[in-house]
């Protein structure tokens, strides 16, 4: 089968550039760019100069296979993922039970082949029932396909257990995920500590929660030598100590929330409890520096951090409301305000959510080039729209943009050649 | 009448003229308070749920009082008979709650905002009876009131909260009123029971007592709790005494005629001193409980006359 869009604005996140053209899609793979004309026996899509960019492959997606079928299905996800652009998921292991065996990784990865459009990847714990005591088998779950090791929210508090795991990662050339925050100091926060919190009456925590966390990590990731990501930087004050880790050579990348990426405290309100996450919002001086720190390169991704909760977890006050947003289907439109803001081109926009992430797992996607998997998203990045959470795909709806106004909307998805989003041309 | 809010969540949504209008009706039922037949049939006919999550026994009779004062149908829920403990969640509570027609509801409940939320999703008047650590709204306005008729002006005054700042929310409904009315606030407290950005609050911190107390009108002291004083925020409760307790030799720093003023209930020994919260030249302690029925009676008031003119305009067609 073969594919022909012309009349592109293609988006290279490798050169740094965009340019008109033309692309072939042949065998599941990007079989030429800037050709002509079509070959005898394709199908030719004529993209009317609307942009066409390498699938964003989203690092940290909570589905809710196995334990929360009712959240997030990988049918589900993957049918978000698609009308979203994101032609890779990688999963997070927070599920019920956690995936911490090569034999539920195994399930899950089977069950995602069946059900999804888009590719998933999937993460690993990296301790057993992700409580911090025990090391799983991470070279069992690295041959079955864990593209990366994480206990996600929960921190591994006791740093001996964390140094051993980094140190047997390391011999394995793993990539271990932590999530910046101190435990301690963090401990019941909803939001971050400042007079919109104390007004609001909300438990806040420290900005300084994340640094003291990336600072122990790094100190830890200096000993062992291991790969290191972290999944959300999301303040001002952790940007100096990534900088300096960078420098000094350890192998260290840091990504950031969509949400964090475009909201702020401030948009919590009247306590909506759609805008609880985890980490919880930034002041706007955080959620600025950020920005600029991800259009400099400091920060490398961005990811959706997906994370599907129902109704009624919601419905709850604000303090025992579960926490988390989806945002697989949002995240395109909603980078897409960085991209009229001026803070970032579109280039580095899909260098951070789909080149940086596809290199950091050791994946061929996230390219526009010959030879790449045809995983593509065709965009109107001007089109406006207002936003009905009624209408995302996603089994739970819990987004902080139901409402919103919106500009961007993704028209087409292909994954290994095939279109699995979008109106038949 | 300058009135125009539709619930009573906090003070942040005040006017300060409608602080006024509603300390000026208060003073009537102050009146009415101290006959022998007190009652005026301003809620005649209406129904005043009182929805108590967290336990209160001297703000939820001070409500009670206040409706059927007013001639409401007045009925207690608390929280151990309510379904919140089988795993309802509070839109479904505040929906159930709804379809039997209130047209008051009281709402007491131990997390910040849920008030709020619950008012989203009733068609009736809703009064915050204390939120977690938010706002406590009608606290503020019976001290305002009490402070009004002890200093005969709410505004250029200079007052001392002090104490547990962090967990307290009189102090943030207290901070806010007191704000908008052109009063000079001081918080004085502990550095560990001070709320996070409290220099942007548009107040003055102290942390020592005897130079937060100096020149000040009002001394407003806040409870604290017990479960804080284990050494989590304060090293023990006889040091918590010895540097914030008020007794006569710190008061001695106020003005001459500052007056003490305490939410209740009272730690006599942990911060305030047994006889001078009894004393009736400075402690105003026993106004405040008799400022909270007319002030609560008030803002039912108010919000009855709104909610019925709301229902006219709905029933006339104009929404």
């Amino acid at each position: 089968m073969t594919i022909f869009l012309e009349n592109a604005r293609l988006i290279d996140p490798e050169a740094g550039e965009e340019r008109e053209g033309n692309v072939i899609l042949h065998n599941g793979m990007i079989a030429a760019i800037g050709a002509a004309s079509a070959p005898a026996d394709a199908q030719v899509i004529d993209c009317r100069g609307r942009a066409l960019a390498p699938g964003i492959v989203d690092i940290g997606a909570k589905i809710g296979e196995p334990g929360e079928r009712h959240k997030e299905s990988f049918r589900s996800a993957g049918l978000a993922a698609a009308a979203g652009g994101v032609t890779t998921i990688v999963a997070r292991p927070d599920t019920h039970p956690a995936i911490d065996n090569p034999e539920t990784l195994e399930f899950v990865t089977r069950r995602a082949a069946e059900a999804s459009p888009v590719r998933i990847r999937h993460m690993a714990a990296l301790t057993r029932g992700r409580e911090g005591r025990e090391m799983v088998e991470i070279g069992f779950l690295r041959d079955a396909g864990a593209v990366a090791f994480t206990d996600y929210d929960r921190v591994v508090r006791d740093t001996k257990v964390l140094s051993r795991c980094m140190t047997y990662a390391r011999s394995l050339g793993a990539l271990i995920i932590g999530h910046p925050q101190d435990p301690g100091l963090s401990a019941g926060a909803v939001a971050t500590s400042g007079k919109f919190a104390s007004l609001r009456g909300l438990p806040g925590v420290s900005p300084m929660a994340e640094r003291m966390a990336f600072d122990r990590d790094m100190a830890l990731v200096e000993m062992s030598g291991v790969k290191y990501h972290a999944d959300q930087i999301t303040c001002a004050r952790t940007l100096p100590a990534l900088e300096r880790a960078k420098r000094n050579g350890l192998d260290v990348t840091a990504g950031v929330s969509i949400h964090h990426l475009t909201l702020n405290e401030f948009d919590v309100g009247d306590y909506r409890t759609f805008f609880k996450l985890t980490p919880p919002l930034r002041s706007e001086e955080d959620r600025v520096a950020v920005v600029e720190a991800l259009a400099s390169g400091l920060i490398d991704i961005i990811s959706s951090m997906h994370t599907p909760q129902d109704e009624e977890s919601k419905r709850l006050p604000f303090e025992e409301a579960a926490a988390g947003a989806v945002a697989l289907e949002t995240m395109l439109p909603a980078a897409m305000r960085l991209y009229h803001a001026g803070a970032m081109d579109l280039p580095q926009l899909f260098r951070a959510m789909s080149l940086n992430p596809a290199r950091r797992l050791g994946l061929d996607c996230g390219r526009l080039a010959e030879g790449a998997p045809a995983d593509l998203v065709l965009f109107d990045p001007d089109a406006p729209f207002v936003l009905d959470r009624f209408k995302l795909q996603s089994k739970s709806k819990n987004t902080p943009f139901d409402g919103a106004r919106m500009q961007g909307r993704v028209l087409a998805t292909f994954v290994g050649g095939r279109q699995v989003f979008g109106e038949a041309p | 009448m300058t009135f125009r809010a539709r619930h009573l969540l906090g003070i942040e949504p005040l006017h300060p003229l409608e602080i006024t209008t509603l300390l000026d009706l208060a003073d009537t039922y102050v009146d009415l308070n101290r006959r022998t037949i007190k009652h005026s049939d301003a809620l005649a006919g209406m129904t005043q749920i009182n929805m108590f999550f967290e336990n209160s026994t001297r703000t939820q009779a001070s409500f009670e009082l206040a409706g059927k004062r007013l001639g409401a149908d007045v009925m207690n829920m608390s929280v151990s008979q309510s379904s919140v403990k089988k795993g309802e969640t509070l839109i479904d509570t505040a929906m159930t709650l709804n379809a039997m027609h209130p047209d008051l509801l009281v709402v007491r409940h131990q997390n910040s905002g849920a008030v709020n939320q619950l008012a989203e999703k009733v068609n009736c008047a809703v009064l915050n009876a204390g939120d977690g650590k938010h706002e406590h709204p009608t606290q503020a306005l019976l001290d305002a009131l009490t402070i009004r008729r002890a200093k005969g002006r709410l505004h250029r005054l200079t007052v001392a909260i002090c104490g547990d700042i962090a967990h307290s929310r009189v102090a943030r409904s207290n901070l806010i009123l007191l704000g908008k009315m052109e009063n000079r606030v001081r918080l004085i407290g502990p550095p560990t029971l001070m709320p996070a950005g409290v220099a942007e609050f548009g107040c003055e911190v102290y942390d020592d007592m005897k130079a937060g107390l100096e020149g000040a009108d009002v001394v407003m002291m806040l409870r604290l709790q017990k479960e804080r004083m284990d050494g989590a925020f304060i090293p023990s409760e006889r040091e918590y005494y010895h540097r914030y307790g008020l007794d006569a030799e710190k008061l001695a720093f106020a003005k001459e005629d500052a007056i003490v003023m305490h939410p209740g209930p009272m730690n006599r020994g942990v911060e305030i001193d047994g006889t001078l919260a009894d004393d009736i030249n400075r402690s105003v302690i026993q106004e405040q409980v008799e400022m909270g029925v007319a002030v609560r009676m008030a803002a039912m008031d108010l919000l009855a006359r709104n909610l019925k003119a709301h229902r006219g305009a709905e029933a006339a067609g104009e929404h």
